[in-house]
């Protein structure tokens, strides 16, 4: 059996592409489990990193705590939050927005503290206040790493939401996880092809987020992200 | 610069007493399992596979032997079937405790038996030459569906049979497989009549399904017969009259050249006694949080029932 037809047949067989077990729409299960998971840790992840990056106080604290969070592993978080909770949306969307909270939050710190010193003593000299200075000249000028911090998230998230699947959700998950129990070559198949699908989204939310990264960012920090790739 | 170094050779030693712990676990030498140097005369060695249950019915075989004077070896904890039957099949080992539905399908793929007694003797009859089997016991560690003790009364459900017109009311957990298994969701309707409103995929019998049918978010779960969960929970495991899981009796495997009476008589003695419920409960105690020895359940069970 040949692996790349064996997936080429699984994604071009129609019955895949249709109902509510089909490619289309764990695709869109996917996609919402991504946004939801990235939207609470933008909600955590930004407020918490522009104060701490705009005060210098607890930067030591906090990149601590943000690295121990990325060594916590998502599918034992996801089981411990299953055993507590249940059924439903919430384990996955715990693991994830532990995964997900670092990235954003260290983007969103290491971008505003290291904005010039000189360019926010001008700010204060010339009387803005400290929501002006925060939203008016830091935040603009860590807008690379900020957004940056967010793209390195949504690619993890993305490739990560697959552990869903694990407690009776969708998602391209299903794929890998139903295949996998199989124990059968096609089943082997359904699981190379779920991979494949997981991939490819994880690269196009990527390219989605460096044209964001093109756009949102002012002119004149552009230069800035093209030398330096625009990630953490 | 000194800190550093002393850092990474810790680290070192560190990684290389895991990797230490790790190869030191097959007991069988050779990763094939059948190369190990053959039991000597006059001892029976006895194995178990890699999980726990087995490793109990060993210790009960080893302990009943050693109770009538019969000298005893153990290779505990080798591997799956495929590891250790090869070794059993070339007298590395002698015994091994076995169940009667997977070991007849290892051996005979196309096997079509599912109650316990065809079981028995299609295995008796696929079985190496050298090989045979003694009694089976009444104990079956394998698939069910079960539910709470509040669901069964809710519906007077004690038997799969009485499932079919609930079904739909039912949310059911278990493994993904199931979906698709001969014996899962097409068996549940093709034996029973029976669609369950919703199918959650979780794992096979273990901590999710255990948890979502504790919390009540599913009503009917896929758990194994001998699982410590369903006397911890009172839980009620539905019968499967038409035999929708085929037969897993607990039945010793033993190479016939070192067969005597006085095994053969020590070991059916203790199948005799052995039961799914006695089986669940030895597996509940040794899923305490002290963790004990199973060879020291094994024997104060033995001991209980007279044969220690």
């Amino acid at each position: 059996m040949n692996w790349f037809s064996a997936i080429g047949d699984f994604l071009s067989s129609s019955a895949n592409w249709s109902g509510g077990d089909g490619i289309p729409i764990r695709l869109l299960q996917h996609l919402e489990y991504t946004a939801l998971a990235l939207v609470f840790a933008m909600l955590i992840g930004l407020p918490v990193g522009a104060v701490v990056g705009h005060t210098g106080r607890g930067g030591f604290l906090l990149v601590g705590l943000a690295n121990y969070l990325r060594a916590l592993p998502s599918v034992g978080l996801l089981v411990l939050a299953f055993l507590a909770i249940g059924l439903g949306l919430v384990p996955p969307l715990i693991a994830l927005i532990i995964l997900a909270v670092p990235p954003v939050l260290a983007g969103t710190y290491s971008g505003i503290a290291s904005v010039e010193a000189s360019v926010v003593d001008a700010a204060r000299g010339v009387g803005m206040r400290w929501y002006q200075v925060l939203f008016g000249v830091e935040i603009p000028n860590a807008l690379p790493l900020i957004l940056g911090g967010i793209r390195s998230a949504a690619l993890q998230v993305v490739a990560t939401a697959t552990i869903a699947a694990e407690v009776a959700l969708g998602g391209l998950g299903r794929f890998i996880i139903d295949g996998y129990a199989e124990h059968t070559l096609d089943g082997y198949a359904q699981m190379a092809a779920g991979a494949v699908l997981v991939a490819v989204l994880a690269l196009l939310v990527d390219g989605a987020f460096a044209l964001v990264q093109r756009f949102a960012v002012s002119p004149g920090l552009r230069a800035h992200i093209q030398k330096s790739g625009g990630r953490t | 610069m000194k800190r550093t170094i002393i850092g990474l050779a810790t680290a070192c030693v560190a990684v290389l007493g895991l990797t230490a712990c790790g190869s030191s676990s097959n007991p069988v030498s050779g990763s094939s399992g059948a190369s190990g140097a053959p039991s000597p005369a006059g001892t029976i060695t006895i194995g178990s596979g890699n999980f726990t249950e087995s490793t109990l019915l060993a210790d009960i075989y080893v302990a009943a032997l050693t109770a009538k004077g019969v000298k005893v070896n153990t290779k505990l904890d080798i591997g799956n079937r495929e590891a250790y039957f090869p070794a059993l099949k070339s007298g590395t080992i002698d015994l091994i405790p076995e169940y009667s539905g997977t070991l007849l399908q290892y051996l005979n793929a196309n096997a079509t038996e599912v109650a316990s007694d065809p079981v028995y003797a299609a295995l008796q009859k696929a079985l190496p030459s050298n090989l045979t089997v003694l009694n089976q016991a009444a104990a079956e560690d394998k698939d069910a569906i079960v539910v709470t003790k509040a669901t069964s009364d809710k519906y007077h459900l004690t038997s799969m049979a009485q499932l079919g017109p609930i079904c739909g009311q039912l949310t059911f957990g278990g493994p993904p497989e199931l979906k698709t298994r001969p014996d899962g969701v097409p068996g549940f309707k093709k034996n029973y009549d029976c669609t369950f409103g919703t199918f959650d995929s979780l794992d096979a019998g273990g901590p999710l399904t255990v948890a979502a049918l504790k919390n009540g978010q599913v009503q009917a779960a896929d758990i194994f017969t001998t699982d410590p969960s369903i006397p911890d929970n009172g839980w009620v495991v539905l019968a499967d009259p038409k035999n929708n899981f085929a037969a897993q009796n607990v039945v010793p495997v033993v190479n016939k050249a070192k067969l005597t009476p006085t095994i053969t008589a020590a070991l059916n003695a203790v199948q005799a006694k052995l039961d799914t419920r006695t089986l669940a409960s030895l597996d509940a105690q040794l899923n305490a949080p002290d963790k004990p020895d199973p060879s020291d359940v094994a024997q104060s069970w033995l001991k209980s029932v007279g044969l220690g």
